[in-house]
C-alpha cells in the first residue's frame, strides 16, 4: 500500500525532468517592426511548428511514464496479492493442501524475484480446539509454510513466523464456514515490499 | 438472605459476651472440634449478626463463604425472633429447632474480630480465637482478613479447611485479571497488550504468564504485591507460553516452539539461565504442563499420538506415559490438565459432540468421572482444597469462569463479564505483612 502511494508521483517526477530536458528553451520573440517579410512568417510558422513538435513530444513522453507506471503498479499489485494471500488448513493439522502448496510456489517465485523483501508468516487456528494447545498448532503451521520455502531455497533470515492460536479470528462465526477461514496461515511483508517485480 | 430482617432480629436478640481472652478449646488447631451432627450431612450452621463498622459484611461475607465451601449448610435464621432471656446468654433451643449444629458469633473490636462458634447441642463455645483485621473497612485486604476468618470456622466446624482467602487469575480482552474466590474484588493486574496462561507461584504473590510482543510470545513474572513484569525467556521469538511453577517454586516449566514443534523447558524461576529440554516431541506440540504435588512428575497436552492427548513423565522427561485413554483412529482430543492437590487424580478437558466437557481421571485405577455437560467447559483448575474447581463455561452463552464442586455436582457462576477464561487457582494465600 505503500508503495503505491509513493512510488507512482516519484516515477512521474523524474519522466517530466527528463522530457523537460529535452525541450529548447522557449523566448518570447522579440517585437519585430514592420514590413513583414515571407522568411520571418515561415520562421514563425518552423517556430510554432517546433513548439508543438515539443508539447507533443512531452505529451507522449508523460503518457509513456503514465503507462509505465501503472504496469509497475499493477506488477506490484500482482505480486503482493500472492506474496500475502493467506493459506488455509484442515482441522488440527498443519499439512500443506495441493492449494496450498501451490500457493506458496506463486509466493516462492515473488520472493525469488524480490530478494531484499522479507516476510513474517502468522499460523492461526480455529476456536475449537485448546486456547493454549492452538498457540502450538498455530507455531506449526506457520512453520510449515517457511520450511516449504526454505527448503526451496529462501534464505531463512527473510521469513519470520508467529502464531495467534486462536486468538485472530479472520471470520466470526461458529461453524465451519467461519472455522475453515480461520485455519490459516497469512503473510505479512515485513520490509523491502515497496514495488515488488514479478515472479520470475 | 435478608440483612434487614436479620438486623431486626439482631436488636433484639443478646448474645452472651465472649470471654475476653477464650481459651482454644480443641488444644491444637486444625483439629476438629466434635460438635453433634448427623454424619453424612452436612452441619448446619447460623451466623449470627455481626455489630460494629462492617458488621452486615462480615456476617455476609462469612455466610457465603461457608455456603461456598460446600461443607457446611448455611441455616438463614432472620426468621428468627427471640427475645433475650435476661441474663444476657444464647437461647441455645431455639437455633436447634431450626437444625443449627452450630452458631458462629462475630464481635468487632479495633484491628481486631473476636470470633467463637457455639456448639448447640452442648450448648457451650466450642473454640474462640482473636482474629487481626484490617481497619480500613471494605478494602481488600480488609476482605480477605475475613475470608481468612471463614476458612478457619470451617476448619474449626468440618475439621477442612475452608478456600474463601484464595484468589483465581484468568485472563479477559487480552489482560491477566484477579478476583476473589467468592468473585469480588476484581481487578486487572497486567496494563495491556496480550497475554494468556496465567499461573500462580506457591507463594502466593508471584505470577507468570505468556505475553504477546511483536516477534512472539514471552513468559513473563509479575510480583502482585508490586514492581514491574519481568520477561523470563530469553528467546527473542518463537512461542513461549503455558508457564507453570514447581511446587518448591524453584523451577518455570513453560512450552517453548519455534519451527519444530513445541517441547516443554524448565528454567530456574527467578534467576533465569539455561532452559533445560524436558520432552522430546519430535515435531508434535506439548504444551500446559502440571507438577504432580510431590514435584516429581509432570502431566501435560501432547500431539505425538497425531492428536491431543494427556501424558505423564518424571520432571526430567523420562517414563512417560500416556494418561487418558484414546481409540485408534477417534477425533478424540484431550488437553489441560491439571494435577489435584491431593495428588490423586487429574482433571483435564475432553472433547465430546465437538464440545469440551471437564473430566477427572483417578491416578490408580485410571478411572474416569465427567463433571460437566451443559455448554463448552473448558481449562480446569483445582483449588487447593481438591475438591472445588474452577473453569471456563459458555453455559450462559458467552465464556465465563464458573466454580464447580466436584463432590456434590453444584455449581456457581464467578465472573459476570464476558470473555473471562485460562482461569488458576491460587493456594491457601497467607495474610500479607
Amino acid at each position: 500500500m505503500i508503495g503505491k502511494t509513493r512510488v507512482a508521483p516519484a516515477l512521474l517526477f523524474v519522466v517530466a525532468a527528463i522530457a523537460a530536458c529535452g525541450k529548447k528553451p522557449e523566448t518570447a520573440p522579440a517585437p519585430e517592426p514592420p514590413p513583414v517579410n515571407q522568411d520571418s512568417i515561415d520562421a514563425a510558422r518552423a517556430r510554432a511548428d517546433s513548439i508543438a513538435a515539443a508539447e507533443a513530444a512531452r505529451r507522449d513522453s508523460i503518457a509513456k511514464a503514465q503507462a509505465e507506471a501503472e504496469r509497475l503498479r499493477a506488477e506490484h499489485q500482482a505480486a503482493l496479492a500472492a506474496l500475502t494471500a493467506p493459506i488455509y488448513f484442515e482441522y488440527d493439522s498443519d499439512a500443506l493442501s495441493d492449494q496450498a502448496s501451490a500457493a506458496l510456489d506463486a509466493k516462492l517465485g515473488v520472493l525469488n524475484a524480490n530478494p531484499d523483501t522479507r516476510i513474517r508468516i502468522a499460523g492461526n487456528t480455529d476456536e475449537r480446539g485448546s486456547d493454549e494447545y492452538n498457540l502450538a498448532l498455530g507455531q506449526r503451521r506457520a512453520a510449515q509454510a517457511k520450511r516449504y520455502l526454505t527448503q526451496r531455497g529462501i534464505e531463512d533470515s527473510r521469513i519470520d513466523i508467529i502464531s495467534y492460536g486462536e486468538e485472530r479470528p479472520a471470520a466470526d462465526g461458529h461453524d465451519e464456514s467461519a472455522w475453515s477461514q480461520n485455519r490459516r496461515d497469512e503473510f505479512e511483508i515485513t520490509s523491502g515490499g515497496q514495488q515488488l517485480k514479478a515472479a520470475r | 438472605m435478608s440483612l434487614r430482617i436479620w438486623a431486626a432480629a439482631a436488636a433484639i436478640f443478646t448474645v452472651a459476651a465472649i470471654p475476653a481472652h477464650a481459651q482454644d478449646t480443641t488444644g491444637q488447631r486444625g483439629v476438629r472440634i466434635g460438635l453433634t451432627y448427623t454424619p453424612g450431612t452436612k452441619p448446619g450452621v447460623v451466623v449470627l449478626p455481626v455489630d460494629g463498622p462492617g458488621g452486615d459484611s462480615v456476617r455476609a461475607i462469612i455466610a457465603r463463604d461457608l455456603d461456598f465451601g460446600d461443607r457446611i449448610e448455611v441455616i438463614d435464621g432472620s426468621g428468627v425472633s427471640q427475645t433475650s432471656s435476661g441474663d444476657g446468654a444464647v437461647s441455645y433451643g431455639i437455633w436447634k429447632s431450626l437444625g443449627a449444629a452450630a452458631l458462629v458469633q462475630v464481635t468487632l473490636m479495633p484491628s481486631l474480630a473476636r470470633v467463637a462458634v457455639h456448639d448447640v447441642t452442648a450448648k457451650k463455645i466450642a473454640q474462640s480465637r482473636d482474629f487481626p483485621i484490617a481497619a480500613d473497612v471494605g478494602s481488600a485486604q480488609w476482605r480477605m482478613d475475613v475470608h481468612g476468618i471463614s476458612d478457619e470456622i470451617e476448619r474449626w466446624i468440618t475439621g477442612v479447611q475452608g478456600i474463601a482467602r484464595t484468589r483465581i487469575l484468568y485472563v479477559k480482552g487480552g489482560r491477566v485479571y484477579v478476583v476473589d474466590s467468592d468473585g469480588y474484588g476484581e481487578r486487572a493486574v497486567t496494563s495491556s497488550g496480550t497475554a494468556m496462561a496465567p499461573t500462580w507461584h506457591p507463594d502466593g504473590h508471584h505470577i507468570a504468564y505468556s505475553q504477546l510482543g511483536t516477534r512472539g510470545w514471552n513468559i513473563e513474572v509479575l510480583d502482585l504485591a508490586g514492581g514491574g513484569a519481568r520477561p523470563v525467556t530469553a528467546t527473542a521469538g518463537g512461542l513461549n507460553t503455558t508457564p507453570a511453577f514447581s511446587p518448591d517454586g524453584q523451577w518455570l516449566v513453560y512450552a517453548h516452539g519455534a519451527e519444530n514443534g513445541t517441547d516443554l523447558y524448565a528454567v530456574p524461576a527467578f534467576t533465569g539461565g539455561a532452559a533445560r529440554r524436558i520432552t522430546l516431541g519430535r515435531g508434535t506440540d506439548n504444551v500446559s504442563p502440571t507438577f504432580s504435588p510431590d514435584g516429581r512428575r509432570i502431566a501435560f497436552t501432547s500431539g505425538r499420538s497425531g492428536h491431543p492427548e494427556v501424558y505423564t513423565a518424571d520432571f526430567d522427561g523420562s517414563n512417560m506415559e500416556l494418561l487418558t485413554p484414546f481409540n485408534f483412529g477417534d477425533q478424540n482430543y484431550r488437553s489441560n490438565p491439571d494435577w489435584s492437590p491431593d495428588g490423586r487424580s487429574i482433571v483435564f478437558q475432553s472433547q465430546l459432540d465437538g464440545l469440551f466437557q471437564i473430566m477427572t481421571i483417578n491416578l490408580r485405577d485410571r478411572s474416569i468421572k465427567q463433571l460437566t455437560s451443559e455448554g463448552a467447559n473448558e481449562d480446569p483448575s483445582w483449588a487447593p482444597d481438591g475438591r472445588h474447581v474452577v473453569f471456563t463455561s459458555t453455559r450462559t452463552g458467552v465464556k465465563q469462569l464458573f466454580v464447580l464442586d466436584t463432590e456434590s455436582g453444584r455449581s456457581r457462576q464467578l465472573t459476570h463479564s464476558s470473555g473471562s477464561r485460562l482461569s488458576a487457582w491460587s493456594r491457601y494465600l497467607g495474610r500479607a505483612p
